[in-house]
């Protein structure tokens, strides 16, 4: 009976198609932007798919940055029940290409020509053999530095560019009676701070270590120092850090009890709504040493496959509503992050989202756009995981010094694979 | 019955009982503590919380973050509160403890007053389903839901609470009907009643209080589920994963006086359960598993 | 020829029924509970990764699982966890339901407030006790705040001590639970009992060191093997209190087991570590099972 029901649906279906009076189905999707600003935002993305005949169903797990959302999907999918469309992150969506269950994108992306408007480092991502899989929203730039700037200036140094710069302010702070680095003790906070120092001290190197995974690099002197650095770091954070949340530490750094938080730019959200103006009130820089480079992830739609032909059709265009450039530009002024497509204009953003864009053009045409370690884009999840492992350790001081925890990273690392 | 429902016949001096009534009041403090924080706290403005002192009465009094989190809250795409998910909840919490409560106290019959060989190996293998951690059966339990075509469904849902819950009320109700005499069950066979008629005439009506513990404890287990709620719920989430949704943003703004507003609206049910049931909790603990 | 073949049939059915009755439950068992704890072991022995595969690699996963120094840690803290919260639970409930057995004016009043927080879903829990604990916000700063300036309570942010703020906030969640067992055990023992007892001359001390806590000996084992299993599946209140942190000094076998499973995509490992918590289990459970089933035979 049920199965004469499906049958009869599908038929229907097809019927419908042909004889085109298409409405297309409704596209049921997975997510975990339940937050006010960002589930507005994709708000946006529901009213344009809306308005062109394709209903949204929702489905929001939030938790983990997506964690309980992927424990979720791999219920459904285990169970045949796949979502039509699901918000994903780096190497997720190359696992699940890889078990063959997304549908291919590629008809869509070359007719609308999204090769030639997103970055390659991007598109490693968002294809799979060739195939485009999924459609990115934005990009997320992960080595950034957020300063007060009342706290800057009471130090009477300009904004570091080097380490040992910032060393000078940081130490200045100290003395001036402020938490100089507002930070949260949560793996992946530890881990996005470990990103910048890997990247200040070089791409290449950033590249052979957490990207290509390098035992050398990963043992090496070179991260000994970065281990160092890290550990140095912890001498300017309170002792209340261990799990705070992120937006906790910003708000420090807002009310001037921190000086400065080492944070994605989703930070930049809690700065705005506090009321705090870009350049008069805070300061945005890259990471010292970084400027040029970018780590970044990504926030994409994958298609899960489906048999019936108005999902099909239902999921390319919810594809197409994404590469919208006018929705790109809205919903990443809301985000905090910025347009996946470089060819969008930046009117809408403020000096931060600005700078954001023209480094990320700039990164890459120069070829120094990475895929960040702490978001996932540098390495698969067990190898991130076991690289947050050491990085919160040595952050915590359970490693004697920078070279023991090097030489801990490249064992773990090793592990993992 | 009723003499055993007494206090205890032991009697404490003057000092003895004042230490006694100050030790049970400490005690109530620390229970009440965590309740104090989140109530005072989802009454204030933001500012109020992450500036000040989180035991401090409010400065200035609001409800907006209850009714925020009541009914206008952002959860997913919609700012819809937790209005719609408690609907969710209900539909599922409710057949899903009126099942698991009937089947446990049928099966809880059968044990005791139809014994037969291999029976407590069979009560034995049906006991182990209480302690088998959830997160290991995520993964088959999708398959097989996917097979029976249930997968996302509030039917789904109810076949899973059903399924790791009959342990538990099988339990409850074999304990409770062990201690009632058999032969009143055998009079009423040898009078020509048959196995149904028994269980609703004779057991039935004195399974009141046995009832109460094992629709408190499915009731609590079912409702603050989270995993299966995420995993099978498919597009009828129940309250906690809005809940979870709400409390767990990822980025943005965390509104705490909206989050403790609504982590006690999602457990007002289950409080007012407490509340209204608890001293039938207690009897039917005492005539039933504590014995067992 | 009806009136002799009724019967029959009818008193055959009476005797299938309560089987009839019985089976789906138990079919239903051991389809999705040792069904699955099969499963659960033959995935143990794979290179299962995101999703179950069959590539079987034999003992592989438990080498690595043992030799991961995060299993250790969950190891050493379920121990120290399941010990104290057991002990600690046991002697609130029982300390509790002993006093509230003492005629206690406002018993009415008492007996929900020490229940009520195993109302409570692990989200509100965590939540709430995160706060409270929290140096900067929770109590720390309170008891400073009202002039003990020097206080200072940081278990939660100590890698060595965070370990014991989750008993802590466990203890709250079910010792009140625990309270009502023995206190129902307590009301069940028979006045006269200890009324012969005190003419004897005995103390109040002794009369429940001799004759009421060995009556309660059923009590006790429920607790046990509630609290016990309650112990080895916590993950939620972890979760929700320290997120296994400081770094990852409050892993637990349950956390443990679910991240290498859903967000490391290691499922083989996760399965080996799902196996040796289910062993831990049936180890506690069994025995008691045995003893508790043999005899009422």
């Amino acid at each position: 009976m049920r199965r004469m029901m499906k049958t009869t649906v599908k038929a229907l279906a097809v019927l419908a198609m042909t004889t085109s009076i298409a409405k297309a189905a409704d596209v049921e999707v997975l997510h975990w932007w339940t937050s006010g600003g960002e589930a507005a935002a994709v708000g946006v993305l529901k009213d344009n798919l809306a308005a062109g005949g394709t209903g949204w169903v929702d489905m929001p797990v939030a938790g983990g940055g997506g964690e309980a959302a992927m424990t979720a999907l791999r219920a459904r999918v285990t169970a045949g029940d796949a979502p039509t469309a699901v918000q994903m992150l780096g190497f997720d969506i190359q696992d699940w290409a890889a078990e063959g269950a997304l549908a291919d994108l590629t008809a869509t992306a070359t007719a609308e020509g999204w090769d030639k408007v997103v970055p390659a480092a991007l598109q490693a991502f968002s294809t799979h053999d060739g195939k485009w899989v999924a459609a990115p929203v934005n990009v997320h730039s992960t080595n950034w530095v957020w300063i007060n700037k009342a706290a800057l200036d009471a130090t009477g140094l300009a904004a570091p560019t080097t380490w040992d710069e910032l060393v000078a302010v940081l130490d200045k702070m100290k003395e001036n009676g402020i938490t100089p680095l507002g930070h949260g003790g949560q793996p992946w906070q530890e881990a996005t701070v470990f990103d910048g120092i890997v990247l200040s001290l070089g791409g290449d190197f950033y590249k052979a270590a957490l990207v290509d995974l390098d035992p050398a690099a990963l043992g090496g002197e070179q991260m000994a120092e970065a281990f160092n650095r890290l550990i140095k770091l912890r001498s300017y954070v309170d002792d209340n850090f261990s799990g705070r949340d992120w937006n906790l530490a910003s708000a420090m750094v807002i009310n001037g009890e921190a000086g400065m938080q080492m944070m994605g730019d989703w930070a930049k959200g809690e700065f705005l709504k506090a009321g705090k103006v870009p350049g008069t009130d805070f300061v945005c820089i890259r990471f010292p040493g970084t400027q040029g480079s970018v780590t970044f992830n990504s926030d994409q739609f994958a298609m899960f496959n489906q048999s019936d032909a108005g999902k099909q059709e239902a999921q390319v265009n919810m594809a197409k509503a994404i590469m919208d450039p006018a929705f790109q530009s809205a919903f990443n002024v809301v985000k905090g992050s910025v347009p996946a497509r470089t060819d969008v204009p930046n009117d809408a953003f403020d000096d931060c989202g600005k700078k954001g864009m023209a480094d990320l053009a700039e990164a890459n045409t120069a070829g120094t756009l990475y895929g960040s370690m702490a978001h996932g884009h540098a390495a698969p999840a067990s190898v991130k995981n076991a690289t947050y492992d050491v990085i919160t350790a040595a952050f915590n001081g359970e490693y004697a010094d920078g070279a023991a925890a090097a030489a801990a990273l490249a064992e773990a690392v090793a592990a993992a694979q | 019955m009723a003499a055993v429902t007494q206090d205890t016949a032991v009697s404490t001096g003057r000092v003895t009982r004042a230490f006694i009534y100050l030790l049970l009041l400490l005690f109530a403090l620390f229970y009440l503590l965590p309740l104090y924080v989140m109530g005072v706290n989802s009454v204030k403005p933001l500012e109020e919380i992450t500036g000040g002192n989180m035991m401090a009465l409010p400065q200035v009094w609001t409800l907006d973050p209850w009714r925020s989190a009541w009914s206008t809250a952002q959860i997913g795409v919609e700012p819809t509160g937790l209005k719609p998910y408690f609907l969710n909840s209900i539909l599922m919490v409710v057949p899903a403890v009126a099942i698991s409560t009937i089947v446990g106290a049928l099966n809880g019959y059968v044990l005791t007053k139809w014994r037969f060989r291999g029976d407590t190996w069979v009560f034995g293998l049906m006991l182990f389903s209480c302690f088998i951690p959830f997160q290991i059966v995520l993964i088959p339990m999708a398959v097989v839901l996917g097979k029976l075509g249930l997968a996302g469904s509030v039917p789904g849902l109810i076949l899973v609470h059903v399924v790791y819950g009959i342990g538990f009320t099988t339990l409850y109700f074999r304990n409770y009907y062990a201690a009632f005499p058999t032969e009143l069950v055998r009079a009423a066979q040898i009078d020509g009643a048959g196995f149904f008629q028994i269980f609703w005439r004779i057991l039935l009506p004195v399974s009141g209080p046995i009832a109460v513990v094992s629709v408190i404890w499915q009731f609590t287990n079912i409702w603050n589920d989270f995993l299966f709620g995420a995993s099978f719920g498919g597009t009828s989430q129940p309250m906690t994963v809005a809940l979870n949704n709400l409390v767990q943003s990822s980025t943005g703004v965390k509104e705490y006086n909206v989050h403790f507003a609504g982590a006690i609206l999602a457990a007002l049910p289950t409080l007012v359960v407490y509340i209204v049931a608890g001293r039938y909790f207690v009897r039917g603990l005492m005539a039933g598993s504590v014995k067992g | 020829m009806t009136a002799s073949t009724a019967p029959d049939f009818r008193t055959r059915l009476q005797d299938w029924l309560p089987k009839l009755v019985l089976a789906p439950s138990f079919a239903v068992t051991i389809l999705f509970v040792y069904g699955f704890i099969a499963f659960t072991a033959v995935l143990s022995f794979t290179g299962s990764k995101m999703l179950p595969n069959f590539k079987w690699v034999g003992w592989e996963n438990y080498e690595k699982l043992w030799a991961l120094p995060a299993w250790n840690t969950a190891i050493v803290n379920i121990a120290i966890f399941a010990t104290l919260y057991i002990v600690i639970c046991t002697a609130v409930g029982l300390l509790l339901a002993v006093f509230l057995d003492q005629k206690i004016r406002g018993e009415g009043v008492l007996r929900p407030i020490y229940l009520y927080p195993m109302a409570l879903s692990f989200i509100v829990t965590g939540t709430a006790w995160k706060w409270f604990l929290d140096p900067g916000i929770g109590l720390e700063k309170v008891v400073r705040l009202w002039g003990w300036e020097s206080f200072s309570f940081t278990w939660i942010k100590d890698g060595d001590m965070a370990i014991y703020t989750i008993v802590i906030a466990a203890v709250w969640q079910t010792s009140g639970f625990v309270m009502a067992m023995f206190l129902a055990g307590l009301r069940g023992i028979d006045n006269e009992i200890l009324k012969a007892a005190q003419i004897d001359g005995a103390s109040n001390w002794q009369l429940y060191r001799r004759i009421v806590i060995p009556l309660l000996r059923p009590a006790f084992l429920s607790a046990f093997v509630i609290l016990s299993h309650l112990a080895i599946k916590s993950y939620d209140l972890v979760v929700a209190l320290t997120g296994g942190g400081p770094g990852r000094a409050t892993e637990m076998p349950a956390t443990f087991m679910y991240s290498y499973t859903f967000t490391r995509n290691q499922m083989g490992i996760g399965a080996s570590s799902a196996v040796i918590m289910l062993m831990t289990i049936a180890a506690i459970m069994v025995p008691y099972l045995y003893a508790e089933l043999k005899e009422k035979k």
